[in-house]
């Protein structure tokens, strides 16, 4: 039994411009031990997704299984229990931390609500955990403002670790952060990942950093996953031509400047095009896509693709 | 010939900081050179020291910025307006905050041609439809009168570029122009930014943190950490042999540089610390991270020197130091 499994699910928001299709039916499986990558571009539900898979947003439709149980339909008392067990860490650390709280507080709160320990214990979680991720002992007595990003992302990390998760959602947790700190913090998500034996669901527009980082890796655009593999597979061969625009988009020293690869902007969500979501910006499109929305099917084991040609792209 | 732009020992101090010490560049008409470096780097004061538009605790303590023959700290208030959004402009990282939300883009982009080169209404507005199209905004003559929220972000940092560029500048100074857009967008708004660099013969100082842009759309690069130029090189030279420490520790900490390497096959190489650690600090102020620091590194700031043709670096043991393990990714 995979550790998550989710299908067929829909976070639909009223909006003034209509219905915004957020997450617009999407199936996906997180194994224990696995880092999975949601990779896509601003505006494609790929946070969405992560907060409804803690049900921070509630969904509209489908199901989501946690060890195969559908939490989907847990009221908010049971559903505290499983979300010990599935944590999040976000892109701004420092927009969930209490300023007028030391980290010592900030770390101990969970531990209070999970009634977790007694004092002493539970003092003695929270220096355990600093230690983990890095940080000087003495920052428990410290308030978020006198910390760098890099360290508070390891607070960010560090509560998402206290009451000893299974899963744990990063949206966009080295996006904000210079690039000699992210090395830091995705080497420390490793060795905390080693360490605790944990499964990630890792959501980026960085594709370099996915590539780093995940052992499969979906790709998201309006609201659908459009190709799912393993990482080398996906690198090696990718068959959507959206996840092909997306790798030559960004720029690499190690080949020569590529013309931009794909023209327009991203439609709304709340105004989805018919057939295939990607024909308006898709150089291959044809009627068929215009007409018919692709399945999102098997082209080999472990490799999925939402498009009409993805055997023979080429 | 003189270049266009040199920037001659610039030293910005603020009443208990010196976030840009001594920096020196040049460039040249129609060049595109690269600034980049990490949030305190001092990149983007370096920016609005250009412009004149240093936040008023800043100061320039000492050095000159020439551009086109003329010493820009010399110039009064007046002249200074009147230089800027005509010979020099500037684009920012963020375009909603620096468009007017109650304007529309066609009276925005008309404000600046009447301001500068005196045209009348009817007039203006005819050259702002011009400029979205050179921008390549869809149906310019329509989009003209929206206001900045209906359009995308990388619609709007293409409307200030039609500002920026619309009494052709000589200098374009861009601070993170694609930072806040996706990478499908920042490719179109990149090639976009070089079309008119060619077309309109400007200068453009690109300011970013991302490698992978300046490998692909600098002339020239220089690298800033805590305030100083700590090398400087043409992109191939830099990426395929990077001789600052500091420099060596970006490109090995990327993982867009190292395409096959994945978390199983090791960690990523990381520099310690950050960069609050130059604070205050006596000699070179990369010295509490460097994994080459000598006890002498804490004596005096390195003094830029000579490597190569065409490069610069301030470091005096780049030569005992042995080629990075990844240097081989990165074939330009």
């Amino acid at each position: 039994m995979p550790l998550l499994s989710v299908s067929d699910l829909k976070t639909h928001y009223k909006s003034r411009d209509g219905l915004l299709r957020a997450v617009d039916g999407v199936d996906l499986v997180v194994e224990r031990g696995e880092t999975v990558g949601l990779v896509g571009e601003s505006g494609c539900g790929k946070s969405t997704l992560g907060k409804t898979l803690l049900r921070l947003v509630d969904p509209t439709e489908g199901t989501i299984e946690f060890k195969g149980e559908d939490i989907t339909v847990l009221d908010q008392r049971r559903l505290r229990g499983v979300r010990k067990s599935i944590q999040m860490v976000f892109q701004d650390p420092f927009a969930s931390l209490n300023p007028r709280h030391t980290i010592g507080e900030i770390l101990e709160a969970p531990l209070i609500v999970h009634k977790a320990g007694n004092r002493i214990e539970r003092r003695q979680i929270v220096a355990d955990i600093v230690a983990k991720v890095g940080l000087p002992s003495e920052s428990i007595n410290r308030y978020p403002h006198e910390f760098s990003g890099g360290q508070r992302q390891r607070i960010g990390i560090a509560r998402a670790l206290l009451l000893n998760p299974e899963l744990i959602v990063c949206d966009e947790p080295v996006s904000a952060l210079d690039l000699s700190i992210q090395a830091q913090i995705l080497n420390l998500l490793v060795e905390m990942k080693k360490e605790f034996g944990l499964s990630y669901l890792f959501i980026s527009h960085d594709l370099s950093v996915v590539r780093y980082f995940a052992d499969r890796v979906m790709v998201m655009y309006l609201g659908r996953i459009v190709e799912s593999a393993d990482n080398a597979t996906l690198w090696s061969d990718p068959r959507h031509p959206y996840t092909r625009a997306l790798m030559n988009a960004v720029p690499d020293p190690s080949r020569p400047r590529q013309a931009a690869p794909l023209g327009g902007d991203l439609p709304s969500p709340s105004n989805i095009p018919s057939g295939c979501r990607f024909h308006t910006r898709c150089p291959l499109a044809t009627d068929v896509c215009r007409a018919e929305e692709p399945e999102f099917r098997f082209i080999a084991p472990g490799h999925q693709v939402a498009c009409h040609f993805a055997d023979t792209i080429n | 010939m003189a270049p266009l732009l040199h920037v001659d020992n610039l030293t910005i101090r603020f009443p208990r900081a010196e976030p840009v010490s001594n920096l020196s560049f040049e460039i040249a008409e129609g060049e595109t050179l690269a600034i980049v470096g990490e949030s305190g780097s001092g990149k983007s004061l370096t920016a609005l020291a250009l412009m004149q538009l240093l936040p008023r605790a800043a100061k320039v303590a000492s050095g000159r910025i020439r551009f086109n023959g003329r010493d820009l700290l010399q110039l009064d208030a007046r002249e200074m307006r009147r230089l800027r959004g005509s010979e020099i402009a500037m684009i920012f990282q963020e375009p909603m905050t620096s468009l007017n939300p109650v304007m529309t883009i066609g009276r925005q982009i008309a404000e600046v041609l009447k301001v500068h080169e005196r045209l009348s209404g009817r007039a203006a507005r005819k050259r702002a439809i011009e400029l979205l199209e050179l921008v390549r905004i869809p149906a310019p003559e329509k989009r003209v009168d929206d206001y900045p929220h209906q359009l995308s972000g990388g619609m709007r940092q293409r409307v200030m570029i039609a500002m920026a560029v619309a009494c052709k500048p000589k200098l374009l100074i861009a601070d993170e122009p694609t930072t806040a857009l996706d990478v499908t967008i920042q490719a179109q708004v990149l090639d976009l930014l070089d079309t008119l660099r060619r077309e309109l013969q400007m200068a453009v100082v690109l300011i970013t943190h991302d490698l992978g842009v300046v490998s692909q759309w600098a002339d020239k690069v220089v690298v800033m950490y805590a305030g100083r130029k700590v090398e400087q090189a043409l992109p191939g030279d830099l990426f395929n042999d990077p001789l600052h420490p500091y420099t060596r520790g970006l490109l090995a900490a990327s993982p867009r540089l190292k395409n096959d390497f994945h978390y199983r096959d090791g960690a990523l190489t990381e520099i310690p610390g950050s960069i609050v650690s130059a604070a205050g600090e006596a000699g070179c102020p990369f010295r509490p991270r460097c994994d080459q620091a000598r006890a002498s590194c804490g004596q005096r700031v390195p003094q830029l020197t000579i490597p190569a043709p065409d490069r610069l670096v301030a470091c005096p043991f780049t030569s005992s130091i042995k080629a990075v393990p990844h240097a081989a990714a990165f074939s330009l």
